[in-house]
């Protein structure tokens, strides 16, 4: 919200600067976001009246005016297309000071001096306008110093209000909350009651007594409604961040700035009937001043005549009925609709207005006849008119009333660890204009009916702690109890976890959890997703399937931007079905490029698949122990068919690993190879049992082998069937190489298996060794055909 | 005997002189056996003491023994620094330029924002704070209503929130994971809740998606001053410096009072994060007698402090991915 400066301090002014005010305002829980000059530097500007004009000889578009500036005749040369005789208007008077001029000069237009300029409101920086020069209300006076008439000297601060805050959308708001911090009292706003002289009235029906409590209507006749709207007024409200419309617009909004109190005027004579205030019927529909036709909802409220919805109550007005510079006769609401019938009404149909967000958040229920009063007054000093007497419905029993709230001493001592003297609580609750009076142990505390944000005793807490200073409440050290907790588990997995990935070069990324569903298609994760009902984008709208998306467009990214070696893991939750959905958290790695960082001496070619095997075997062994786990061949559609695994163990299938399909990485136009992993957190959680088993005194004996078999066969049914024969005397079992080449034949591979032996209770003797040596590689021929290489 | 003594002379210098020219550890033993092995020369000489008479004997023993021992000696140091040579050279030979680099894998590196919430939770952990989580795709109650955040309140315009066709959301806040949390227990409470949150929202300063922690304790006896001082004593930690800090009233459904907390930085007031006491209303959804007990609550933005920490200029780095950013957190 923007407020002016100057206008606050009508109301209310504290020996501070603006700076000062500002600070005070922050602390008081009413940020202050900016502060900016109310108008651009100016003088030499004064009100004038225009005299005469007629045609330049030598220009079609230019006037020649003979303009009074309160001391002399002047001639001046316009160009503005609404110049006539008898207007007043703007002048900057040779030698004034203007946006973008430092000191105005004679100037010759077509061969006329013109003795200075008739302005319009840019061409001053006082907001855009319509266009051509600035038309004031007569009662203006010539000569006056446009400066001092405007209060050019004030600054526009700009406020965010937390949303409990409904009263201070107000310059009166605001001038309350000053008053208070600053021990001053705010002038009451006097208001000369009209004279009601007209009897005419139109009655007014409220169906929807609890969503309007209160509704006040009343006529006013003959109308001036084309006059300029004064420019004190129009100031106020650019300073305030609202458009000039027309006088009377201007005057509900200069209410609404004012008071608090949003208005609305109709056009009398474009109503038929009663007014009533119901909620619109299905479907009705309704061309709001915006221009634009709305078909309502069954549960908005409307302001409505004979003829139909003619209002959405509370958000806007109708168009058809709206106020215009030739309106005669007015119809003027104040009401009072509950905020829970406003709310969410406005956003529903894209609408955002001063008087939606004001009902939204609560106005006072007590305010509408003052406003009435005050807006009827300001029509008939500047429009004239006569006013017929106020209709007011009112539903006491829906307006809302603020109740005796119980206030504890000792609870506020507990809540704010501080302790506040009696006499400053109970002074802090009248500045701040509330009742409160003592009830045996306690107070009672009635807010005023501004405020309806206070319902219990936290409120008022909440009340004494702010008016009080934050920074009077002292910083304490807790004092607490505390208590050894048990480790939690899946935490310290995921630490270590991470940090062996780490130290095995790969870097942590953060992906969006949403992602472009094109992607789940491409790598054929076929899983029911969640998918967003207002992503900001479509390639962010559905949640991801897996930690894989993200990773590949991490990669895609950096292989972009001249990186050729790339590994990256990501860790959080993926989100997998609908009606059924499980978050499950997961870990899951990339790597791409050389084994190795660039170096001097290592065999560094591109990595494999077994780099990664060796990477997602590390933190298996690390976080659930080697035996716990066995990897398996697996067919996974988006990889490779002959490169893909999954890890399983007790608590079933704990992660997959394999490369990326050829097929997807061209899609995907990614050059090499792509290998990825992903890991079933929650599968992995719980604490590692180890148990200490005892070491051998006798010493181990160790037999190489090497055998060609069949290179179909793999190498896991061959360790399983060596461990099988050679029985638990074997206690290491190591593939040392594997051969195809020279002396193998076509077909067939070398694997050299080195097999330690050693018993618990005994040296090993050479002929049992031999023996279990022999059953080992008759065995692996019986079940392979595999032979001892020559 | 002079025949004898001037013998031994001459063989001992021969000896000495053989022993000073032997250019490698064989040489020298070969000499060894020349003069003191079972044939050698100095060894022939005692052997032929028996042919002298009884006078001359001892003396002649004694010259003889005298040069065996100086022969020794000399064969002794030469072999020392036959030995020294020999190590000189194998150290010569394997120098290397010490200044290359060293061989194998490299280290890779966590995400800033990891870095940062390791650095918070580490903090609340020293003073008792466990680590909780929740789920991220989220239902109205817990994320607004159980919160004090009624349908239609106006601080649900606060939120941004993005929502599934079913009425589902993406929590906006790590506030959802209290009520779950305190639901599941008893008082004393004494958690920190770190994770992504979402809000529909994206420009310079703003990411669809960003980490929060929040944290609560909830006891008996708990205070606002209480909280100052846990966040003042957190956020000076954090930060390495003594700071100037400020709380400032502001509005939280979930919390009263509410206050916002800003630090000086260069350019004027920064803001850091929201906290405030448990709103009773949090308290008695979950059924904890606020007369009782009372908490504390607050919500740290990660990113915001992992960019005033490590100076970060642009919200949407983080979430770029991009290596070269990355690396500098090494």
């Amino acid at each position: 919200m923007k407020i002016s400066e100057a206008w606050l301090r009508e109301r209310v002014n504290p020996d501070l600067d603006t700076d000062g005010l500002a600070q005070q305002l922050t602390m008081a829980g009413l940020e202050v976001d900016g502060i900016e000059p109310a108008c651009p530097r100016f003088e030499g500007l004064v009100v004038a009246e225009v005299l005469s004009v007629k045609k330049h000889p030598d220009a079609d578009k230019l006037s020649i005016c003979e303009v009074d500036n309160g001391q002399q005749t002047l001639t001046i040369v316009c160009g503005a297309p609404n110049v006539k005789a008898g207007m007043k208007t703007v002048l900057a008077n040779v030698g004034a000071a203007l946006p973008g001029i430092e000191k105005l000069k004679l100037s010759k237009l077509k061969g006329v001096v013109s003795d200075g300029m008739l302005c319009s409101a840019s061409e001053i920086g006082l907001g855009e306008g319509a266009e051509g020069i600035i038309e004031l209300p007569s009662t203006e006076k010539t000569g006056a110093d446009i400066a001092e008439l405007i209060t050019a000297q004030d600054q526009v601060i700009e406020i965010s209000l937390t949303p409990n805050r409904g009263d201070c959308l107000s310059i009166d708001g605001i001038a309350r909350e000053v008053g208070v911090f600053n021990n001053l009292s705010v002038d009451e706003k006097s208001i000369e009651l009209v004279k009601e002289t007209s009897t005419v009235t139109r009655s007014v029906i409220v169906t929807e007594p609890e969503a309007c409590p209160r509704y006040l209507g009343r006529i006013i006749e003959n109308v001036d409604c084309s006059i300029a709207t004064p420019l004190w007024m129009r100031e106020k409200l650019r300073r305030s961040g609202v458009r000039s419309i027309n006088i009377v617009v201007d005057i509900t909004n200069l209410v609404m700035l004012e008071l608090g109190q949003p208005m609305h005027a109709f056009d009398n004579n474009c109503l038929k009937g009663d007014i009533c205030v119901r909620y619109a019927r299905q479907d009705e529909s309704i061309r709001l001043l915006d221009e634009d036709e709305y078909t309502l909802n069954d549960d908005t409220l409307v302001i409505a005549d004979d003829s139909g919805a003619i209002a959405a109550a509370g958000i806007m007005g109708g168009l058809d009925s709206a106020v215009q510079p030739g309106s005669k006769d007015i119809f003027l609401e104040s009401a009072f609709f509950s905020p829970s019938v406003i709310i969410g009404q406005a956003r529903r149909y894209g609408l955002h207005t001063d008087s939606s967000h004001r009902f939204e958040r609560g106005i006072d229920p007590e305010l509408q006849a003052k406003a009435m009063d005050y807006a009827s007054s300001l029509i008939i000093d500047y429009c004239g008119g006569e006013a017929s007497q106020v209709v007011e419905i009112s539903a006491e029993a829906d307006i809302p009333k603020n109740q005796w709230v119980p206030l504890r001493a000792s609870q506020v001592k507990k809540m704010l660890g501080v302790e506040i003297q009696p006499e400053f609580i109970e002074r802090i609750f009248m500045q701040l204009g509330f009742d409160i009076k003592n009830d045996k142990e306690q107070w009672l505390v009635k807010a005023p009916s501004y405020r309806f944000d206070i319902n219990i005793e936290a409120d008022l807490i909440e009340e004494l702690a702010r008016i009080h200073g934050y920074d009077a409440i002292p910083s304490t050290y807790l004092n607490t109890r505390l208590k050894v907790q048990p480790q939690n588990s899946f935490q310290t997995n995921l630490t270590q976890l991470r940090e062996i990935l780490v130290n095995r070069d790969y870097q942590e990324t953060i992906s969006y959890s949403f992602v472009d569903p094109d992607i789940h298609n491409i790598l054929k994760l076929n899983d029911k997703s969640m998918t967003l009902a207002n992503p900001i984008a479509p390639e962010l709208s559905t949640m991801r399937l897996s930690t894989w998306p993200g990773l590949l467009k991490s990669l895609q990214y950096n292989l972009k931007r001249q990186q050729s070696r790339v590994r990256l893991f990501e860790s959080g939750l993926v989100f997998v079905g609908q009606e059924e959905l499980k978050q499950e958290y997961r870990i899951g790695g990339i790597i791409y490029g050389n084994k190795y960082k660039k170096q001097w001496d290592i065999n560094n070619s591109l990595c494999d698949i077994y780099d990664l095997k060796m990477d997602v075997d590390t933190i298996l062994a690390a976080i659930i122990g080697t035996g716990a786990y066995q990897f398996e061949a697996t067919n996974i559609e988006m990889l490779h068919p002959g490169q893909a695994l999954s890890i399983t163990g007790e608590a079933g299938v704990l992660g997959v690993l394999g490369q990326l399909h050829p097929a997807i990485k061209t899609t995907l136009s990614i050059p090499n190879d792509v290998y990825v992993f992903e890991l079933y957190m929650e599968k992995l959680s719980g604490v590692r049992a180890i148990a200490y088993q005892a070491v051998s005194k006798y010493p181990a004996v160790s037999r190489d082998i090497a055998i060609v078999v069949g290179e179909d066969i793999a190498l896991g049914d061959i360790t399983e069937s060596i461990k099988n024969t050679a029985t638990n005397l074997l206690t290491n079992l190591e593939l040392f190489d594997v051969y195809h080449g020279e002396g193998i034949e076509i077909g067939k591979k070398s694997l050299a298996l080195g097999l330690t032996f050693q018993a618990t209770s005994s040296t090993l003797k050479d002929e049992e060794i031999e023996a279990i040596m022999e059953k080992v590689v008759s065995g692996l021929n019986n079940k392979f055909g595999a032979k001892l290489r020559e | 005997m002079n025949q004898t003594s001037h013998d031994v002379q001459e063989l001992q210098q021969q000896a000495l002189k053989d022993i000073a020219s032997a250019g490698n550890l064989a040489g020298l033993d070969d000499i060894r056996i020349n003069y003191l092995g079972k044939k050698g020369k100095l060894t022939a000489l005692l052997k032929q003491l028996g042919q002298l008479s009884a006078e001359e004997r001892p003396k002649a023993g004694q010259v003889i023994n005298q040069a065996k021992v100086s022969v020794q000696e000399a064969i002794e140091a030469r072999k020392q620094a036959l030995e020294e040579e020999k190590l000189r050279v194998v150290i010569e030979q394997s120098r290397v330029d010490v200044s290359l680099p060293g061989r194998g894998q490299a280290r890779g590196g966590l995400h800033p924002v990891t870095l940062t919430l390791n650095r918070i939770q580490s903090l609340f952990g020293h003073i008792g704070f466990d680590v909780v989580e929740g789920p991220e795709i989220e239902d109205d109650y817990h994320n607004f209503e159980a919160l004090n955040i009624p349908h239609n309140h106006p601080a649900r315009a606060m939120h941004d929130t993005f929502y599934f066709p079913d009425g589902r959301l993406l929590r906006t806040h790590t506030s959802s994971v209290q009520i779950r949390s305190m639901k599941q227990g008893e008082p004393p409470f004494r958690f920190i809740a770190p994770g992504r949150v979402y809000r529909c929202d994206s420009d310079m300063t703003h990411t669809p998606m960003f980490h929060q922690v929040e944290g609560l304790l909830v006891d008996e006896n708990v205070t606002f001053a209480d909280l100052k001082g846990l966040l003042i004593n957190f956020l000076e930690v954090f930060f390495e410096k003594q700071l100037k800090i400020r709380f400032r009233p502001s509005y939280f459904p979930f919390t009263e009072p509410s206050a916002e907390v800003d630090i000086m930085g260069e350019r004027g007031w920064l803001e850091v994060l929201g906290c405030g006491m448990v709103h009773p209303n949090v308290l008695t959804n979950v059924g904890i007698d606020p007369d009782k007990y009372s908490g504390l609550a607050f919500g740290l933005g990660v990113e915001r402090l992992a960019m005033l920490y490590y100076g970060v200029d642009d919200l949407r780095l983080f979430f770029d991915n991009d290596l070269r950013f990355l690396k500098q957190f090494h």
